[in-house]
């Protein structure tokens, strides 16, 4: 039951994109079209999951011991760079046909400041680790769900006329506003 | 180039936030009120030109492959440093600002500005053209925040412009960030065509 809370606090209450303001660069930047929208969830969940484990270990069993709590900035960011690039030179050998779905999203994860905002949020809320990796699933699904629906309806809006002034991002950040409005419908269900 | 365009040129013509779109999450996500944006934005400009110096100093001496990650540990150290010094003088503002902090660290201003500028130019230019952006970043976002404020509960730096009642509670919550910046850039594309 707990578990369940979690899941749908993090995907339709607080949603990572459309509550909390985080992982906004891909996604205003990778919301073209529904298939790359897709890919980038993949490579999200995939990269937030992981990273969420290792830094949670890292606090737990190197900085915590050590009394180092200030250095959480600089470890978890150098240790989310180094993920990425081991996962995408891992995928490179092991599954060729994973790494043409997800590479060219891979490089672009470092600088999503939802990855490095989850995993300092499991840390503030005090998770434990079944909780923290149930976390930072969910928010990777919400973060997919605000993306999808997001390219869903740019892919309708390149059809239409839009003002001249509007068109490009003031047209998009007008439709994410609405879309943040339709889910702040969702507060209060848990 | 010539300083005085080094230092200008993130003021307006390209201002990080109103025409690159760098550093989005910020932008939407601290500025509830004037004071909020313009802290977020103060911060950030700290971390700027520090980092913007120390890279410069740096980077000759730096191998290429290793590059990216050693201008994130320079700005990392420089972002736990705003963090602990805000912590302990304004407590109350790091408090608003929260989970912000630590993430200037991956706010692409930042490390565009190193790789982009800090690494091929010299000592002086690079402070210049942090200073330039850390201000108009600045500068945008106490605007989108005094908007909001204003908007959402009728008061501008905390000061009373009309009646709280009439306010707009939206403009304060999530989506009212997002119209308002929208809102914003159109007009601001609108001025830029017409000048």
């Amino acid at each position: 039951m707990e578990y369940i809370l979690i899941f749908i606090a993090a995907v339709f209450v607080n949603n990572i994109v459309l509550a909390q303001f985080l992982g906004i660069c891909p996604f205003l930047g990778v919301s073209k079209k529904v298939s790359t929208a897709l890919g980038m969830t993949g490579a999200v969940t995939f990269v937030m999951v992981l990273a969420t484990l290792v830094t949670f270990i890292v606090q737990k069993t190197i900085l915590d011991p050590f009394h180092i709590g200030f250095m959480q900035t600089i470890t978890f960011i150098l240790i989310i760079a180094a993920l990425v690039q081991m996962v995408e030179i891992i995928l490179k050998k092991v599954s060729p046909a994973l790494y043409q779905a997800l590479g060219v999203f891979l490089p672009l994860i470092t600088t999503n400041c939802a990855v490095l905002g989850v995993a300092i949020m499991v840390i503030q809320k005090e998770f434990n680790l079944l909780e923290s990796i149930v976390f930072a699933a969910s928010i990777a699904i919400g973060f997919g769900l605000a993306l999808t629906i997001f390219a869903g309806i740019r892919e309708q809006l390149s059809l239409v006329n839009v003002p001249k002034g509007m068109q490009g991002s003031p047209i998009a950040l007008v439709t994410a506003g609405l879309l943040a409005m339709a889910f702040m419908g969702f507060s209060g269900i848990v | 180039m010539s300083n005085l365009s080094n230092l200008t040129r993130g003021l307006f013509k390209e201002n990080p936030t109103f025409v690159l779109l760098l550093g989005m999450c910020p932008t939407l996500g601290v500025t509830t009120s004037a004071i909020n944006g313009m802290g977020m934005g103060l911060a950030t400009a700290f971390v700027l030109v520090m980092s913007n110096i120390v890279i410069s100093l740096v980077a000759n001496n730096i191998p290429d492959k290793i590059r990216i990650p050693s201008f994130i540990v320079i700005i990392a150290a420089f972002v736990t440093i705003v963090d602990m010094s805000m912590a302990a003088y304004l407590p109350s503002l790091h408090e608003s600002l929260g989970l912000f902090i630590p993430l200037i660290v991956v706010n692409c201003i930042v490390l565009g500005r190193a790789e982009a500028f800090a690494s091929k130019n010299g000592a002086l230019a690079s402070v210049l053209d942090g200073l330039g952006m850390g201000l108009g970043f600045t500068m945008s976002l106490t605007i989108l925040g005094g908007i909001r404020e204003l908007l959402g509960s009728g008061k501008v730096f905390n000061l009373p412009v009309f009646n709280e009642n009439y306010g707009m509670l939206v403009f304060v919550l999530a989506p009212g960030a997002f119209l308002a910046l929208g809102y914003l850039i159109a007009f601001i594309n609108r001025i830029r065509r017409t000048n």
